[in-house]
């Protein structure tokens, strides 16, 4: 096998992980919190538009995902053109920037999703606490949002 | 920024004037009724709970007629229709509709009438067909269903389960009966699970031919007439057709009473007004010739409330403030900047009795955090406009929505700012655009930096955006307390922390680990760096030893005092916390500049430029609305954990006037 291009698969393998992890946990979250806001519905439709709030909320880290992936896939040249070989450390360095988001991502997104499902619930009994009810799952995305920013930083400072 | 002062109101009349007084404090809708207390001899509550459930039915009926109505004449309504509001009703359209109410309510009932019979005809027409349906096999039949036969033969109309042709059936009576002398069978039809026949035979035969029939399963029919089929199926379908026309006439006229639709509006609305009226009447205090109101009103208004009541009626208004024991109700009062984040400060919590109304300190920092988050020039642009838009085509909508499409508005002019800032405007569409089509880059530049090329940089200020915002905080609780009077607190709690924190970022911004993150040396003259330890070492200190001042024991007063300086790690992380701001910034831009690259793959060309057109609406239109989904909820998030962390706890009741409020579709005119 021909080893000159591995560090260029290796950040690639990064990129994708990003969208891929983070795209998991969240699709996981927003299905979670999507079945409980439908059951919200068939109770309350004038609710809607604060469940699918709510609903959304997990699906930040895919987002995240998908900025990390594609911010790495510029900075290596992959996308736009300009990309020839990488050696192998620098590729792994990308990597490993990769892997706060694509982890973290995955596991916020479901956790949030889980919390999103709470937060639903409260808006069914009282739906004027809906601004509360919203700060439990945001806060579980705090920790996302950190990972996304030091996958980013990383990304940017190779 | 403020909580409107409230009054406490009494109001003492004659009960002939009972029904105008009330119907006049609904219509101004500012004064918060309260239970009138306990009774006594004299004074009594009325049972009202009757009266109530009948508006309550009243209006019950309204609303289901309107459902009616909107089924069989659907009202035509726009996209934003919503957003239109409630109308507007003018005293003398109030009384008409009043006068009308017995008019309007024969109405309501013609129209639920009217759909019980369409429902009737409906079910009646079916059970025709349903007839007529079992009469088919049946129609080859010349005489009655009933027919009996003559003086000399007997008939038999019937059917037998199962396919039959007239020689089976002989053949079958034939082995049952052998003795019978004569016999004739007609099959009239057949459907998919019986076979229908007409049999003849001599009379004192009868009895053999039927308990052989019979032995094959032979029963009448269920539908039995003196009528021949043929003239009942006739019957029948005149009777279809008759239930159809009637239905059809119903659906007629409810499309005819569909011109009622804004009565029936105003019924619904009045009997809800009826209803809330007797729950009022019900908690009021009442002598056999006077009534008492007791309440809360906001000041500004109560003079002149006291004087339109004193003028029209014979009645004693009296004005007293809110003793010190009792909380009043909350109404929130700000300037057209601010007042359009007050449902933002609803939602988290009202103030508590002592608290200030954070409202006018928050309003700025949301919009610039909003507009930070967002980031984009276009895309703030686009909601300015949509929300004036909508704010102007639709004066009368009501007031959460307003205040929420403002605030919006004042958030996309935040967001426009930012984005011309960091020269943003649909991401980078205004490069991708020149160089895929004019194959010559043209870039707006930044007006300050853009966030992509340093992120470090953008990463500090948001620090220091946090920084400020906390700060603020702290301030507001520090106003609070001296407004409070409680000096030696606001110097424990507020001071010291300011000194503490204060001395720790100066001693910080000096450092090398500072300098290798931010990229950026400061160098103190030695005198700062001095103070700088100095405000530290005294702030700790003074936490250390001030924080639980009201405990005896030195060991425990010093054990929370140390844990209270182990709150500064919070202050840490409150910070660190504000890097989402960065982040979503350059969310953003990002998924932006992803949109453009993705829609101008396709080329250069007609072709392309459609292609391109599509995924850019696309797309961006996907990327507002996510990215406006986290603008918002972490904008909230920052103002109600870290900003309200520091002074606000919320808790105040809302002020719920007795008013018309809960009408769905009309509300009184304002007449200031």
């Amino acid at each position: 096998m021909d080893m000159s291009n591995l560090g260029l698969l290796l950040a690639l393998l990064g990129a994708v992980s990003a969208a891929l992890f983070a795209g998991i946990g969240s699709a996981y979250g927003v299905g979670l919190a999507g079945r409980a806001g439908a059951g919200a519905i068939t109770e309350n439709p004038d609710l809607f538009s604060k469940v699918l709030i709510l609903q959304l909320l997990p699906g930040t880290q895919g987002i995240y995902g998908l900025l990390v992936a594609f911010v790495t896939l510029v900075q290596t040249g992959l996308l736009g053109g300009g990309a020839e070989t990488m050696d192998t450390a620098t590729g792994l360095m990308y990597f490993v920037a990769c892997l706060p988001i694509a982890i973290v991502g995955l596991i916020s997104a479901i956790y949030q999703g889980q919390t999103s499902v709470a937060a639903i619930n409260v808006v069914t009994k009282k739906p004027d606490q809906f601004g509360k009810a919203m700060l439990f799952p945001a806060m579980v995305e705090t920790y996302a949002i950190l990972a996304l920013l030091i996958s980013i930083l990383a990304v940017f400072s190779l | 920024m403020a909580v409107l002062q409230m009054q406490k109101i009494h109001i003492c009349a004659l009960k002939s004037n009972r029904k105008k007084i009330l119907e006049e404090l609904q219509k101004r809708g500012v004064v918060q009724i309260e239970d009138g207390g306990g009774e006594d001899e004299v004074f009594h509550k009325a049972d009202t709970t009757a009266l109530r459930a009948e508006s309550e039915r009243n209006r019950q009926s309204a609303l289901e007629a309107l459902a009616v109505l909107n089924r069989y004449a659907p009202e035509k309504k726009g996209l934003l229709s919503s957003l239109e509001g409630k109308k507007e009703l003018t005293d003398r359209q109030y009384q008409e509709g009043e006068e009308q109410s017995g008019r309007t309510l024969k109405m309501i009932c013609r129209i639920l009438n009217l759909d019980k019979s369409i429902a009737e005809e409906h079910a009646a027409r079916t059970r025709a067909e349903t007839n007529l349906e079992a009469l088919r096999p049946w129609l080859g039949l010349d005489v009655p269903m009933n027919y009996a036969g003559t003086r000399m033969a007997a008939a038999f109309v019937g059917a037998m389960p199962g396919q039959w042709n007239e020689e089976s059936i002989l053949e079958a009576v034939a082995r049952e009966a052998p003795d019978i002398s004569a016999f004739s069978v007609e099959v009239l039809g057949r459907d998919r699970d019986q076979t229908c026949l007409f049999a003849v035979c001599a009379r004192d035969e009868a009895g053999q031919l039927e308990d052989a029939l019979r032995l094959n399963g032979f029963v009448r029919p269920q539908l039995m007439t003196d009528q021949v089929p043929a003239d009942y199926a006739a019957v029948l379908e005149k009777e279809a057709a008759e239930h159809d026309r009637a239905a059809e006439a119903a659906v007629k006229e409810l499309e005819n009473l569909a011109a009622e639709r804004d009565n029936i509006e105003f019924a619904a609305d009045y009997y809800t007004m009826e209803a809330e009226k007797y729950r009022v009447l019900g908690e009021m205090l009442q002598s056999e010739h006077a009534f008492f109101v007791e309440g809360y009103t906001p000041k500004r208004s109560a003079a002149s409330l006291k004087e339109g009541l004193e003028k029209r009626f014979t009645c004693q208004v009296e004005l007293t403030d809110v003793p010190e024991d009792e909380d009043a109700p909350v109404l929130l009062h700000n300037n057209a900047f601010s007042a359009p984040t007050e449902g933002v400060v609803e939602s988290f919590g009202l103030p508590a009795k002592g608290e200030v109304d954070p409202t006018g300190v928050m309003a700025f920092f949301y919009y610039f955090l909003f507009g930070l988050m967002l980031g984009d020039a276009a895309y703030g642009l686009l909601m300015v406009i949509g929300c004036a838009f909508a704010l102007k085509k639709y004066p009368n909508m009501g007031s959460g929505i307003k205040k929420m499409l403002q605030m919006f508005l004042y958030c996309g002019i935040s967001t426009t700012f930012w984005g011309v800032m960091f020269g943003s405007y649909f991401g980078d569409a205004v490069t991708v655009i020149s160089e895929t089509f004019f194959h010559r880059a043209v870039t707006i530049p930044a007006l300050w930096f853009e966030p992509l090329d340093d992120p470090m940089k953008l990463l500090m200020f948001s620090f220091l955006f946090g920084i400020i915002h906390l700060f603020t905080g702290l301030g507001v609780k520090g106003y609070m307390l001296l407004k409070a009077r409680q000096v030696m607190d606001f110097f424990c709690s507020v001071v010291l922390w300011y000194m503490l924190l204060i001395g720790l970022i100066l001693m910080l911004l000096p450092s090398e680990m500072f300098a290798s993150m931010a990229g950026v040396s400061f160098v103190f003259p030695g005198w700062l760096s001095e103070l700088a330890k100095w405000m530290a070492i005294i702030g700790a200190v003074g936490i250390v030893l001030m924080s639980a001042r009201d405990k005896k024991n030195i060991a425990v007063r010093l054990a929370l005092g140390a844990y209270d300086l182990y709150g500064a790690s919070s202050w840490l992380s409150d910070v660190l916390s504000y890097s989402r701001l960065l982040a979503l910034g350059l969310a953003t831009g990002v998924i932006a500049s992803v949109i453009n690259t993705m829609a101008s793959m396709l080329g250069d060309g007609i072709v392309s430029a459609i292609g391109f057109t599509l995924i850019f609406i696309v797309g961006h239109t996907l990327n507002i609305a996510i990215n406006l989904l986290g603008a918002y909820v972490h904008t909230n998030r920052l103002q109600f954990v870290e900003f309200f962390g520091k002074f606000y706890e919320g808790g105040g009741k809302g002020f719920r006037p007795f008013s018309a409020g809960s009408n769905k579709y009309f509300k009184f005119k304002e007449e200031n």
